[in-house]
């Protein structure tokens, strides 16, 4: 990496009117950026990082204006450039993109070929079989098989991770010296995730490009970038190395960022730490410190001055009134719980699933043929009074199909559901409704926007006639405390709430029939971190008070490892690995359970990316592999394992396993323990944080 | 928190209040408090009431009797033009009918056969649409076939063949435009429908035990209203028309009876030569049109659940 500045940015400053005020998403920005060197922005959402870059390249809504005492890329400054020249010389070929949806980011009518070969002749100095040449060597360099034929290809044709794969490849096709990459790996499943990063990170190294990720999530930018710019409120709060900012955080921001991730914090006992609060509007001038109205430490002066920049050394300032060393006091200053008795007495188990299976049948257009799609195979599980059993898999595994059947809106086709005693299908759906009540992803789809908050809640009690409406209504004012949403916002519409407050909402219509067991669909995964802490939090104390069992649906390990007491691992409609958390976590029996648990990035700076040891993606489930369903990606695979289905096995700790290989994949991993490397698995496990952290 | 046991009758209603204070208004409190600050929606709602007071007190009204003929006076031109005479103040029609009277006239039955067919229509379609979109499956592809065969026959040929079957009368008439306006409504809402149901809460709802009746009515069904409204407003003005072509071909409200469609296809013989014969009615439709869509745009407005108070 060499010390010279490839991109200087001062005073960056992004305002959009709106129709009664100015929204100012950008003030007055100060960026960085070395040859060959990554730096990583991180911020909430809102927190006005992907605007940043768009104003970079002159890519903002048509209404914004942009200001900048100067932008300087390799020698020129771009905030004079004209537009003209911006498109011809700059946009996409110095400076490359990568955007966050995959599914909408190519141009669905046309080829991959001609969107690739496009990005190139465009600027009319390549002939078409020159770019074609290129094209073909770059989808070879991201790891598409095959690449000849892949330009005859549609979008449609690939999977997420293809197209992500073809983003970066069309990013990359004039050779840029800078590659803006803005949640790249957001929308795509952790296994896909690591492969992509793991790619750019060679990319990068390989090309000699500058890179600037836009993420939210610190595990990402941990591994993958040198330097870190935190952004809070369009304004940069801190910024210095990775290491520098991950283990020393100075700004108080930061510090609750990062006390916020599960797993930051050694055990999963404590509760995590979160931010109080939400972003401040971002409409109009913000007095003083825009962090002041969350910040624990905030003192007179902080709402009153703008806060002073402090260096802290070449490239390492934090902008904050506080010139204390802060790292002794905690954001979390009594907060602690005491500890979870995680591994309790094993209780009667309140819903049994046994052997279910669902097939879908497909049928593309009225006279297509009809194609089976098998979502569930023979799946088992049991869940205990009082306990958090965590369901993991990718996207497409039939995580989905299941809670959808246990929760009774999917009929199998064979096996049960069995619901204190009795079969989920055979309940009426209103007794059934008050022993388990679902949690969505997606506040934003979950809640009818066209109805007020208290009828939300309220509305369970109404379709099963418990008690008159002026006790209803105490009911849910009851519930909207307990959750913890104000009352004023009990005549409010869903779109006037946060998505944190969504959930809460969400949370409450769940509970409010007192169910023993909740289904939690991946509940924060569509929230931001310092929500996500509060959120989990909130799950955790409501399950304490009101005794409730847990079904916990995620893809999120370090989610898990914080609250699971059990685990079951789901691959491609099979039931692969399931035990306690510590044993699945720790010894993983499965060899994709080992993936899964390699591409989960922890936040470790001194690691790089994981070296990716699953090959390819998640299968369609529509072309079941024969034999093990995930032999052609497992590394341990053999003849056995290509012709026959393995049998479900129970291992000596009490782990369900299904795998040939298991026995090999668990020595392998005795005896990683004990320091040696088998050839089979390529180099050390980066599993847990407490193994990989100094 | 303890539930407080109300007490006297007094402390209940400062009780009441208190909520009120902490709860913020209900929906329909702010709608009414919007609508005070909505022009568009004052002024339509204001035509519309006007209107609607013209068609009801049209005897006390009118200042002639509309269907009274006197071919002595045959197309006069409104009063402010050369040759108008101030007692017949818009003119006379062919039959020498005052043409004032026979707008105000109109106003009932014209109103009454848009808004009428248009409701017909949206119970049609929107129902459809809803039963198609929700429920999927054989149900949607019958639904569907049904529209291939509506927009398959000519609506006017069927029109025509059921006012020739069931008889002639202004009750038929709305029926009979109602049932073949309600394409519009289905395809609208049979995708907004698909789209919803989809969508989390519905699967929310049926987990706290929800019939399909109760999803489709209370969960879908508001989220369709603004498309619905956006439909039924075009609708009015279609159905008011369509009444003319019927009434042109001596199908629609029977001859003498005073409506603007009818007026206007009576006026179109002789458009090039006493213009306001077309224009009057024409007006009058465009304003009572214009009004329905100012109220429907307000309606939207004040009901828009995403502006943070």
């Amino acid at each position: 990496m060499s010390t010279e500045s490839l991109l200087e940015i001062r005073d960056l400053s992004v305002a959009i009117p709106t129709e009664t005020s100015t929204l100012r998403a950008v003030r007055g920005v100060d960026l960085e950026l070395r040859r060959g060197e990554t730096l990583g922005i991180v911020g909430e959402s809102g927190s006005g990082k992907s605007m940043t870059a768009l104003a970079l390249m002159n890519l903002l809504p048509p209404a914004a204006r942009r200001s900048a005492a100067c932008v300087n890329f390799a020698g020129t400054d771009l905030s004079t450039v004209s537009e003209k020249e911006l498109a011809g010389q700059v946009r996409g070929r110095k400076i490359g993109m990568i955007f966050q949806e995959p599914m909408t980011s190519l141009n669905p009518v046309y080829s991959i070929g001609r969107q690739l070969t496009e990005a190139m002749t465009l600027h009319g100095e390549v002939s078409a079989a020159q770019a074609r040449r290129r094209a073909i060597q770059l989808l070879e360099k991201v790891g598409l098989p095959d690449p000849a034929s892949r330009l005859k290809q549609y979008p449609h044709e690939l999977s997420g991770g293809q197209r992500q794969r073809v983003m970066i490849a069309m990013a990359l096709m004039n050779e840029p010296e800078l590659l803006i990459a803005d949640e790249p790996t957001t929308a795509l499943d952790v296994t896909i995730q690591a492969q992509i990063l793991h790619l750019l990170r060679g990319l990068q190294t390989e090309l000699g490009m500058s890179m600037i990720l836009i993420t939210h999530d610190l595990g990402v930018v941990s591994r993958a970038a040198d330097r870190i710019a935190v952004m809070y409120a369009g304004d940069i709060v801190e910024t210095g190395t990775t290491a520098q900012v991950l283990n020393d955080p100075r700004h108080p921001y930061t510090r609750g960022l990062l006390e916020c991730v599960p797993g930051y914090r050694e055990a999963s006992a404590h509760r995590l730490g979160s931010i109080p609060g939400v972003v401040p509007s971002m409409t109009g001038d913000i007095r003083g410190c825009a962090f002041a109205a969350r910040c624990p430490r905030a003192a007179e002066e902080c709402f009153i001055d703008s806060p002073p920049t402090r260096p802290l050394g070449p490239a390492r300032t934090y902008v904050c009134h506080d010139p204390e060393e802060t790292r002794s006091r905690s954001l979390l200053e009594g907060h602690d719980r005491e500890q979870t008795p995680v591994n309790k007495p094993a209780k009667e188990s309140v819903l049994k699933v046994a052997g279910v299976s669902r097939t879908f049948s497909v049928r593309r257009g009225m006279f297509g043929k009809r194609k089976s799609l098998r979502a569930l195979d023979n799946i088992s599980l049991e869940i205990r009074k009082g306990e958090v059993l965590a369901l993991v898999g990718e996207s497409g595994c039939g995580k989905s199909t299941l809670t959808r059947t246990i929760l009774g809106l999917e009929t199998p086709d064979s096996g049960t559901v069995t619901l204190a005693g009795r079969p989920v299908g055979a309940l009426p759906p209103r007794q059934r409704a008050r022993m388990i009540q679902p949690v969505f992803q997606d506040p934003y789809s979950s809640l009818n926007p066209r109805k007020t908050i208290g009828n939300i809640i309220g509305r369970p009690l109404q379709v099963n006639q418990l008690g008159a409406k002026a006790e209803q209504r105490t009911r849910v004012r009851r519930m909207m405390e307990l959750v913890g949403l104000p009352a004023r916002v009990f005549n409010s519409f869903p779109d006037q709430l946060s998505g944190g407050q969504r959930q809460r909402v969400a949370i409450a219509r769940a509970l409010i029939l007192d169910p023993e067991i909740v289904i939690c669909d991946e509940p924060t995964s569509a929230l931001d971190v310092s929500v996500q802490a509060q959120i989990l939090n909130l799950l955790l104390d409501l399950r304490d008070e009101l005794d409730l069992t847990y079904l916990f649906v995620t893809h999120d390990l370090s989610v898990v490892a914080h609250l699971a007491d059990r685990v079951a691992v789901m691959y491609l409609g099979e039931i692969v690995e399931c035990g306690d958390r510590d044993t699945v976590l720790t010894h993983p029996k499965h060899p994709y359970t080992r993936a899964l648990l390699d591409s989960a990035l922890s936040i470790a700076p001194e690691l790089d990316v994981p070296e990716p040891r699953l090959t390819g993606d998640f299968p369609n489930p529509m072309n079941r592999p024969a034999g093990c369903p995930f032999h052609p990606r497992c590394p341990l695979a053999d003849a056995q394992c290509r012709s026959r289905a393995p049998e479900v096995e129970w291992a000596a700790d009490g782990t369900l396993v299904k795998c040939w290989r298991a026995g090999d994949a668990a020595g392998a991993f005795s005896q990683l323990s004990a320091g040696q490397t088998p050839e089979n698995w390529p180099d050390p496990p980066k599993i847990n944080k407490e193994e990989s952290a100094p | 928190m303890t539930i407080t046991e109300s007490v006297g009758g007094n402390e209940l209603t400062s009780e009441a209040e208190r909520e009120q204070a902490q709860l913020g208004l209900t929906p329909g409190q702010v709608a009414i408090k919007r609508a005070r600050r909505h022009p568009g929606l004052l002024v339509g709602f204001g035509i519309l009431l006007v209107m609607a007071l013209f068609a009801v007190l049209a005897p006390w009204l009118a200042p002639h009797d509309p269907y009274l003929q006197n071919l002595s006076l045959r197309l006069l031109p409104p009063a402010w033009v050369e040759g108008g005479q101030w007692s017949h103040l818009l003119g006379t029609d062919h039959l020498g009918r005052d043409y004032l009277s026979r707008i105000i006239y109109g106003a009932r039955i014209s109103m009454m056969i848009g808004i009428g067919a248009a409701t017909i229509g949206a119970i049609i379609g929107v129902t459809l649409g809803v039963i198609a979109g929700y429920f999927g499956g054989w149900l949607d592809q019958a639904v569907n076939f049904l529209v291939t065969c509506q927009l398959a026959v000519p609506s006017l040929l069927l029109i025509m063949a059921l006012v020739f079957v069931i008889g002639q009368s202004i009750t038929v008439v709305i029926f009979v435009i109602g049932a073949t306006h309600w394409v519009f409504y289905l395809v609208v809402t049979r995708s907004a429908t698909l789209r919803i149901r989809e969508l989390d809460f519905v699967a929310a709802a049926s987990a706290m035990g929800c019939s399909r009746l109760q999803i489709a009515v209370k969960e879908i069904l508001p989220n369709l209203l603004n498309q619905i409204l956006v439909i039924f407003t075009l609708e009015v003005a279609v159905a008011i028309l369509n009444e003319a072509t019927l009434s042109f071909l001596g199908l629609g409200v029977p001859s003498p009876t005073p409506s603007w469609g009818l007026m206007i296809a009576e006026g179109k013989t002789a458009m090039f030569f006493q213009p306001w014969l077309v224009i009057l009615p024409g007006i009058a439709l465009f304003v009572l049109v214009i009004a329905i869509n100012l109220l429907g745009d307000g309606v939207r407005d004040v009901t828009v659940t995403n502006r943070r108070s």
